[in-house]
């Protein structure tokens, strides 16, 4: 079972828990917390390296480092794991921002319950993006979302009781549809007489499950994950929750949660069920076309920065479900890179609207101005992350956004000359004003928080970043800069998953 | 035959030793009544003792028992044990120490019942087991002298569990009248070929019946009362394992009576009760402020779980209907052992009582937590897995509508997560001054807690429990009704 390198994603937040466990003092929980995720980042760095160099030798499976534990042997559950590069991409992903989490929440109260719940959620993300098995999938996924309620009511701010409820309970109502639908996927995975199985890669290459009855699962398990992706009408747990969440719940929780509702959309919904992803891909188009727009019109009008980020979230991710929706490997391809790209971005965001609000105590941006003169170094971060987020070319938000609406209206052109209808082609068109909304929202913020004159004369003795602060941020926009230089290597790392071999739906 | 020996044998001695041992000896008899039980349970747990192979009969065939009966009636063991070690700093406070020999003695004769209930197949002896599980309870629910509350329980109790006898008498007649016989398997055979309106009615009497003791809606009238009144010890053994003993009779009165009918008359009966004792426990649950109130509306929805591994009618949901009870009998009797700790030392039981309880018992919160989620079945506790199988077992029957009512029973599932976390809300978030001061529980009820708190860790990551349940059901006799 140790021999695995994938199982240690999982173990290394179980010892970080113990480890933060049987801690004394905050000093060593910290000591816990950094060596955990510095190791994790090495791990998921040696994954990489093995991964790529696997597949320049000429694999071709879709999935490398399979291994599979038999634990429930009747009903034919297993601990199977296996990673293509998309779950390589996500892992890298998560291991960040566990990693800049922690610098984030250096100085939390009650530390100790605080990082056990953190690494809790993490320990359900790390194995969620390794499992390959339904159950297990499903069971860290749901691992991942019970912490947040804590999280939320006990070191969050503002209105923390409802907006902890709410994302609970949304979160899980999500999964309720969804453990319908994977139970529905298990029962139809073979044919009549055959050994059941919920083996992702098994049901893929078997494709047994009746159309009809595609339809009736597609759904289920696509509006299950798709409220944790923030698909609208779904979508309003997300701006209560990440305003009222503590920085580093914020930064793990749009930077990498939110992933988990797009990666399963994609990794079950349609890699399971193509046909019905074919048929029914309008109806869910038009609601993540609607989240788009609509999220990013909504943090045009609020002032609160939180919120603001938290809409702009939506809007994000909701053009990575979108872009799934487009069937096409481009898109899919611009998807997981928005995925990885909004994840640091918006990290970093909600970073620095935590460290901001440490100092002035104060979320409001017409209460502060002038922050460039103040703060000078979250400033100058501020304005790069924000740049990201609207799509400026050398960092990751461009290369993601070009590479979504080329294949969206590549798809888009395909089903209109085909004639098909042109759906594709008008949404796509729609989803692009987001980019220019984005425009509005970020240089309004911009504008107001940084420049222009001071606000409140008290902010002008306010300190710049500390030490660990810097950590954080540098570390996130480091790697924002590293997509948006280096696009092709993320594009070939991604690429190699959307074949038409392995991704039924796409030869059709 | 061998499990009802071994607790006979308790019974004589825990009623020997109360009646002839001076009264210096009798503060051990709470010690000495858990032991002997986790001696038998543990007997019980060897392989030789469960019986191997298929089933075996005795008194002409009104009695029998197989692996799948043995491990119901281990089950029930585990949780009686983990009760009677719960109640032992209760029975010895000063209120009870003139009748703590009454709460074993009546105790022990209710579990007799139930281990007839689950091992009959003779509705003669079926009744005698459902009574004696049924009226020494009400002796036992009025056993807080002191208490006006308790003795108002009693009595609704006793009222509620005569009419529903009467009730399920009217059924029995019925079927008498169609079949001529008492006996499961001639009945079987007999409604199997012969359909008409008075079986509709003998079996919804008979559900009914039953229905009274599950506490299935809308047969649950008596429980809040009875649940908020009875001292917390009864109220946990009420609920657990009167509960899962009567769930497990259910079933097989169900399938091996009245299965050949399953799906032309009772599948639609059960289907609404199903659907309204889910709905209605959870709505009911959200707005009750007394803890062991919360706790009866959890458990009517809980019943509901249960009653899902009924309606599948296969071995799958007989394997995942023992699993369930087992888990719901660690769950709840945390939430139970934490509740009883608190009442046993401050005499507090409202929500609102546990407000800022983490800062001051940060363990017995811990607890608690861990109950609540695994009773609203949050990965990686038990819960989860029993919740997921049970589900799991339901939709291996196969219709529509069977995906329809898991659909709703999953809904409600986060209805009851929301008044589960109203719970967790008040012990960690609530800012609130702590209404109860720090203060150390007795041993006993420690010991409880701790095995509680393992089982829900354990039970559901061990996936030999639920492995061997599935290989048991799956080998059993009773594989034969489910195919006819």
């Amino acid at each position: 079972m140790f021999s695995n390198i994938l199982i240690y994603f999982v173990i290394i937040p179980l010892l970080m828990l113990g480890g933060v466990g049987l801690s004394r003092n905050i000093r060593q929980i910290r000591a816990v917390a950094v060596i955990g995720s510095v190791a994790l980042m090495a791990l998921s760095t040696v994954l990489l390296l093995q991964y790529l160099d696997l597949r320049h030798a000429g694999e071709t499976a879709p999935m490398l480092f399979t291994d599979s534990w038999t634990w429930f042997a009747p009903l034919n559950i297993n601990l199977a794991v296996g990673v293509d590069g998309i779950s390589i991409a996500m892992l890298i992903l998560s291991s960040i921002i566990v990693f800049a989490g922690s610098f984030a929440s250096w100085k939390v109260p009650q530390p100790k319950g605080f990082f056990l719940w953190l690494l809790l959620l993490s320990t359900g993300v790390f194995g969620f993006f390794i499992s390959v098995d339904l159950f297990t999938m499903f069971m860290f996924y749901e691992v991942a979302l019970i912490p947040m309620y804590l999280l939320i009511g006990v070191w969050g701010s503002g209105r923390k009781n409802y907006a902890a409820m709410k994302l609970t309970l949304m979160l899980m109502g999500g999964s309720a549809f969804l453990m319908l639908g994977l139970i529905g996927i298990y029962y139809h995975s073979a044919p009549e007489g055959g050994q059941l199985t919920w083996n992702i890669l098994e049901i893929a290459a078997r494709d047994s499950i009746p159309h009809g009855w595609q339809s009736f699962l597609f759904p289920m398990t696509f509006v299950g994950f798709g409220v944790l992706g923030a698909m609208f009408p779904f979508h309003t747990w997300s701006p209560d929750g990440h305003a009222c969440a503590p920085t580093a719940v914020s930064m793990l929780h749009a930077g990498v949660l939110m992933k988990l509702g797009g990666y399963g959309c994609f990794r079950v919904a349609i890699y399971l069920m193509p046909y019905a992803a074919q048929e029914l891909s309008y109806i869910f188009l038009i609601l993540t076309g609607i989240s788009v727009v609509y999220g990013a019109f909504c943090a045009c009008v609020k002032t609160d920065l939180k919120y603001i980020n938290a809409y702009s979230s939506v809007s994000h991710c909701g053009l990575v479900l979108f872009a799934i929706l487009m069937l096409n490997s481009t898109a899919m391809t611009g998807a997981i890179m928005q995925m990885l790209s909004h994840g640091l971005m918006t990290a970093l965001f909600f970073a620095l609207i935590g460290m901001i609000y440490g100092r002035t105590h104060t979320r409001e941006i017409t209460q502060m101005g002038g922050m460039m003169q103040i703060l000078p170094f979250l400033s100058v971060c501020y304005v790069i992350a924000g740049m990201a987020s609207l799509g400026l070319p050398g960092l990751s938000g461009f290369v993601a956004e070009m590479t979504i609406f080329v294949g969206s209206f590549k798809a888009g052109m395909a089903d209109y000359l085909s004639g098909e209808g042109s759906l594709r082609l008008v949404f796509t068109i729609i989803a692009c004003c987001s980019i220019v909304i984005t425009a509005v929202y970020i240089l309004r913020v911009v504008g107001k928080l940084l420049f222009g004159p001071v606000y409140d004369k008290h902010h002008l003795e306010l300190t710049d970043a500390t030490w660990w602060e810097r950590t954080s941020t540098i570390t996130l926009i480091l790697c924002v800069a590293a997509i948006g230089c280096f696009p092709n290597f993320f594009n070939n790392l991604i690429n190699t998953t959307f074949t038409p071999e392995i991704f039924a739906v796409l030869g059709k | 035959m061998k499990q009802e020996i071994a607790l006979l044998v308790v019974f004589l001695l825990v009623f020997l030793y109360d009646t002839f041992l001076g009264k210096g000896a009798q503060k051990g008899l709470p010690a000495f009544t858990a032991i002997l039980m986790f001696v038998i349970t543990l007997l019980g747990l060897c392989p030789h003792c469960c019986g191997v192979g298929g089933e075996q009969t005795a008194f002409a065939g009104m009695y029998a028992t197989s692996p799948v009966i043995a491990a119901i009636k281990n089950i029930l063991n585990v949780g009686v044990v983990i009760v009677l070690i719960q109640s032992i700093k209760w029975t010895n406070s000063e209120n009870m120490s003139m009748r703590r020999g009454e709460f074993y003695e009546l105790l022990l004769v209710t579990l007799f019942g139930m281990y007839l209930m689950i091992s009959s197949r003779h509705f003669l002896l079926f009744f005698i087991g459902l009574e004696s599980a049924s009226l020494p309870l009400a002796a036992m629910v009025a056993l807080d002298k002191n208490r006006y509350e308790s003795h108002e329980a009693a009595v609704k109790y006793i009222l509620t569990a005569v009419f529903s006898s009467a009730i399920f008498m009217m059924g029995l007649s019925f079927v008498y009248g169609l079949t001529g016989s008492f006996y499961f398997q001639n009945i079987y055979f007999a409604v199997s070929s012969n359909m008409s309106i008075l079986l509709v009615l003998a079996i919804a009497f008979v559900i009914a019946g039953i229905g009274f003791k599950l506490s299935l809606v809308p047969f649950h009238l008596w429980t809040a009362d009875v649940y908020q009144g009875a001292p917390t010890s009864v109220t946990s053994y009420l609920s657990v394992i009167s509960k899962g003993a009567t769930a497990f009779a259910f079933l097989v009165v169900m399938t091996q009576v009245f299965g050949a009918v399953y799906s032309r008359v009772w599948e639609w009966m059960l289907y609404a009760l199903i659907i309204l004792t889910i709905t209605v426990g959870n709505l009911f649950a959200i707005r009750q402020r007394n803890m062991k109130r919360f706790l009866a509306f959890s458990s009517i929805s809980q019943a509901g779980y249960i009653m899902l591994g009924v309606i599948a009618f296969n071995a799958m949901g007989l394997a995942a209907l023992m699993y369930y009870v087992l888990v719901y009998i660690f769950s709840n009797l945390a939430a139970f052992g934490v509740i009883g700790a608190i009442e046993n030392a401050t005499g507090k039981v409202s929500m609102d009582d546990y407000r800022g309880l983490s800062k001051t018992n940060p363990k017995l919160s811990f607890c608690m937590m861990l109950a609540m989620f695994s009773l609203a079945g949050i990965p990686p506790f038990a819960g989860f897995f029993s919740k997921f199988f049970i589900f799991t077992g339901a939709i291996n029957q196969g219709s529509v509508a069977i995906y329809v009512l898991v659909l709703i029973a999953l809904i409600n599932t986060i209805i009851s997560l929301y008044y589960y976390l109203l719970v967790v809300k008040a012990m960690y978030i609530s800012e609130d001054e702590p209404v109860v001061a720090t203060f150390k529980s007795a041993a006993s009820e420690r010991l409880g807690l701790w095995i509680t708190v393992a089982g829900i860790i354990c039970l559901g990551i061990a996936s030999c429990v639920y492995t061997y349940l599935l290989d048991t059901t799956a080998v059993s006799a009773m594989q034969a009704y489910f195919i006819g």
